[in-house]
């Protein structure tokens, strides 16, 4: 497929112009008018003033001259961008669940009723005791998981001070472990791509308070020694963490608590087809073991004779968002799940696996690691991975993540999720394989059917314009 | 596959014969034979989750969020519910908005880095700070990163957060556990009739305070009055001063820069969220000497090939990706979204509408609050101060028993003291103040 992106210009330097370039408005704030003294307010503020048509255009311009699920494949690894249901939209709008997250429970029957059952959603889903869901994204799941570990090993008397992650592992995980006051020990991965087992026993200690593990691991690849391993962290004391970027491959044939999980987060954007929203919100729910229930944040939500109320747990860690975390995006992670079921998440799984090995089987590019579930890691070789990538956007396809991990040369890690079918796995595999096959100078060329032609990358860095103030 | 009950995933599209063609390719005959998962740890898919339709999920969180009691919400305390305009909805759920992610591919992804580019812009314009990036979770987790900065760029001189006794007690918690990683302390200053009580700061802070942090409004909703002392007692202990608002008291209130703010945080969702039961924006403001300490996504401006104007993200060093455990933050996910919200919201008050928001909500708290006063068993606001938005009333009778009886009559209102309760105005809840006073009549008996 060949896509030509939207692209309004205007001169020779700019496309759709900036608001402040169709407005700029200049007020004096204070005053006379004013009701407060002039001491308490600012002297003056400038903001477009546009009209409500005037905007409408704008936002619908800039909207043309993005890419998204809807438009076509985008099989960023580790991201699982899937089909954003539309009818979660309706119910997460429903302005009666609209409600002040200070309301007493008795009044506020509804959400929590809905907090209540996706939290034993989730339970459920991945085998773990008791779920949180106020961590607002997967990287505060990950901080919430390990504060949780950090206070049972504290509550223990357990002196802990590491936490061991594999080199493949997502940069969150050490950007977490490091936040939460713990020295990183990272794992060098084993030939076959999976955790050198021989390595961990020679990395855990008294010292260990967790692993952290993504399974299926960052190339795709199941850890197929995880009793061994969660054996080896638990021998030491230690805890073992679930990074759930990777859950999709798993829904309803493994879960993390019947593998010696501990601790969980999961990536309700990812696993559970909440919009990405361009980066965010997502929301990032973590499940733990029983004996980690009494350190989770507060309040949790329990179901009583008297209906669903809220409780803080003995040893609560407190919180790590000012409230229930991000409510809209909960709401579409319950609808989701009920949607699909035990059949439809059985499902999900099922497809996200054939489309990843499908369009592996279709591509010209080597995969080195396998059998790889959702998931692949391709070599681009010899050529540069990013350079391929900004080839194939001419394809209307979005291409996978690049240069990472680490372990694969080149790497471009493709995620397709299950909702491609195999006439789109066919065009990706189609786009992959005509960059791939591209001379160097073709390549260099590329992009050019997008709204920006090659950006140029260190020009933003080394020259920082962050505001539309420094381009007056 | 069918639009209602499915055996499998309604959103997978294969039909039988493509699965079947798939498999054969493959050369394996169903797609278990893919996984690689050993029997011991290998789950029946038995969840015991049944598969809805549409229409009956539809049904069940409707009738479940009915279970809701209906009251009319004078509630704020950090989470504000402003009135939103139809746009916001219909162009933020444009599903080439919704349904990207982060711009890893900047050249097709211009549209969201512009809308981020210019929020980044309005929170410049509001804050008079140079820097903002695109979105933090939410207020609290804004403040605990904005420490985290203070600490870094100070931890020659010491490791204390200097914070108001009146925080929310979940900001509190959300600030405690980010900085407890780095043995950083907290402090509390003491408050003077709702206000910052200068002579306390000036009794706490000492060489080992990195940041003074200080609300505007202030959580009882009074409008502090020593901004500019609280600079520079910051300044004159070499220490930051970080200072919390929201977009909407932005737009009114001192500019942070003329206070000698080095770091702005707050809530900006009071502008495209509406009520959304504490979800949030978190703004992030600072000054260009701590650009590369800056937590979370940045925004910027380059040139494509054919030298057009380009934007992307930047200084993508600073983050979890590329510096691992050594990043600014471990953020990744954000609220980018939220953000396209509260810039087509701002952008469609404009400056105008933007400062007539404010200033309503420093009228109808004065109004609403001189209304209570009247009736007697009732002093309000409880502090000498302007107000934005809210303000404390005291109450003769057990301000327990207030509001409960305030339910009864459909309101909903804070209580924040044996004999004190919160009460919060604006453009959502306004139509009902005159209701509210008589309610607070009915139920003085």
């Amino acid at each position: 497929m060949i896509y030509e992106q939207a692209r309004y210009t205007e001169g020779e330097d700019k496309h759709e112009p900036l608001l402040s370039e169709k407005d700029d408005t200049t007020i004096n704030v204070g005053g006379d008018d004013s009701p407060l003294p002039d001491s308490l307010t600012r002297d003056e503020l400038s903001l477009p003033a546009l009209s409500e048509p005037e905007i409408a255009r704008h936002y619908t311009r800039l909207s043309q001259m993005n890419w998204s699920i809807e438009s076509g494949p985008y099989p960023l690894g580790s991201c699982t961008m899937k089909y954003n249901p539309k009818f979660t939209e309706d119910i997460a709008a429903d302005p009666s669940a609209a409600i002040h997250p200070d309301r007493r429970a008795e009044t506020a029957q509804g959400n929590l009723g809905m907090l209540y059952g996706l939290q034993e959603f989730l339970g459920t889903i991945g085998g773990m005791d008791a779920v949180t869901l106020q961590p607002p994204a997967g990287a505060a799941g990950e901080f919430t998981g390990i504060l949780v570990a950090k206070a049972y090993h504290e509550a223990h008397g357990n002196d802990k001070s590491e936490v061991i992650i594999p080199a493949s592992a997502h940069g969150t995980n050490f950007a977490t472990a490091a936040m939460a006051g713990y020295e990183v020990v990272e794992l060098p991965s084993a030939e076959d791509g999976r955790v050198d087992v021989d390595a961990l026993e020679a990395a855990v200690s008294e010292d260990t308070a967790a692993l952290m593990l993504t399974n299926p691991n960052t190339v795709g690849l199941f850890e197929r020694d995880i009793v061994e391993i969660a054996e080896m962290v638990h021998d030491v004391g230690g805890l073992l963490y679930y990074d759930g970027a990777n859950l999709n491959a798993l829904l309803g044939r493994g879960r993390p608590g019947d593998m010696g999980f501990d601790i969980m987060h999961y990536n309700v954007h990812k696993t559970f087809a909440t919009p990405h929203g361009g980066g965010g919100p997502g929301a990032g729910p973590v499940g733990v073991v029983e004996k980690l229930a009494p350190y989770l944040p507060s309040p949790q939500v329990e179901q009583t004779d008297n209906g669903f109320e809220l409780f803080e747990p003995e040893q609560s860690i407190g919180k790590v968002h000012g409230f229930s975390g991000n409510w809209l995006v909960l709401i579409k992670a319950y609808a989701y799940i009920a949607r699909l079921g035990d059949e439809g998440l059985l499902d999900a799984s099922a497809k996200a696996v054939l489309n990843a090995n499908y369009l592996a089987s279709q591509i010209d590019l080597e995969v080195p690691y396998g059998p790889f579930h959702h998931e692949f890691a391709a070599t681009a070789g010899d050529r540069d991975a990013a350079d391929l990538a900004k080839r194939m956007l001419d394809f209307g396809v979005h291409p996978p993540t690049t240069k990472w991990p680490e372990m694969v040369p080149e790497a471009m890690l493709t995620e397709p999720t299950e909702i491609e079918n195999q006439a789109s796995l066919d065009d990706l595999a189609e786009a992959f394989n005509i960059a791939f096959g591209d001379s160097e100078d073709a390549i260099q060329q590329a992009p050019s059917r997008t709204t920006a032609k090659r950006i140029d990358q260190a020009s933003a860095a080394r020259n920082p314009r962050l505001s539309w103030h420094r381009l007056k | 596959m069918t639009n209602g009950h499915t055996d499998g995933s309604p959103f997978a599209p294969h039909t039988d014969e493509e699965t079947a063609e798939m498999l054969d390719i493959l050369g394996v005959e169903q797609e278990a034979d893919l996984f690689d998962i050993p029997g011991d740890v290998a789950f029946d898919g038995k969840l015991g989750i049944d598969s809805r339709t549409e229409q009956e999920i539809r049904t069940e969180l409707s009738r479940l969020f009915g279970r809701n009691d209906e009251l009319v919400e004078f509630m704020g305390r950090g989470h504000y519910a402003h009135y939103v305009p139809s746009i916001v909805n219909h162009l933020s759920l444009r599903a080439e908005f919704l349904t990207s992610y982060t711009q890893y591919q900047p050249e097709i992804t211009q549209g969201f880095l512009q809308v981020l580019f210019e929020y980044q812009s309005m929170l410049v314009e509001l804050t008079g700070l140079p820097i903002a990036n695109c979105s933090m979770y939410d207020a609290a987790t804004s403040l605990a990163e904005a420490s985290l900065l203070a600490n870094r760029v100070r931890s020659t001189s010491g490791d204390t957060v200097l914070v108001p006794e009146q925080l929310r007690s979940g900001k509190r918690s959300v600030l405690e556990n980010y900085v407890a990683g780095v043995d950083m302390q907290i402090e509390t200053y003491a408050m003077d009739d709702g206000n910052a009580s200068i002579e306390d700061i000036q009794s706490v802070v000492g060489d080992e305070t990195v940041a003074i942090y200080a609300e505007n409004p202030t959580l009882r909703g009074t409008i502090e009055e020593s901004l500019s002392e609280i600079g520079a007692i910051a300044h004159e202990n070499d220490a930051l001063f970080i200072l919390g608002s929201d977009l909407v008291a932005l737009s009114l209130l001192q500019e942070p820069k003329s206070v000698g703010a080095d770091v702005v945080v707050g809530e900006a969702g009071v502008l495209g969220l509406g009520s959304s039961y504490g979800m949030g924006l978190g703004i992030f403001a600072t000054k260009e000497e701590f650009l590369r300490q800056v937590p979370g996504r940045l925004v910027g401006v380059s040139e494509d090939a054919d030298d057009r104007r380009a934007y992307t993200l930047t200084l993508q060093t600073r983050e979890q990706h590329i510096r691992k455990e050594r990043a600014t933050s471990n953020i990744c996910t954000n609220q980018a979204w939220v953000a396209l919200r509260t810039a087509i919201h701002t952008a469609w008050l404009g400056p105008d509408g933007l400062v007539s928001l404010a200033e309503d909500s420093v009228t109808n708290a004065a109004s609403l609050a001189s209304d209570i006063d009247e009736i007697s068993g009732y002093r309000a606001p409880v502090h000498d101060r302007h107000h934005f938005r809210e303000f404390v009333v005291r109450t003769d009778q057990p301000a327990t028993a207030i509001a409960s009886d305030l339910e009864a009559e459909g309101f909903a209102v804070h209580v924040v003291g044996e004999h004190e309760l919160q009460v919060c105005i604006t453009d959502v809840n306004v139509h009902a103040a005159d209701e509210l006073v008589a309610a607070f009549l009915e139920v003085r008996q």
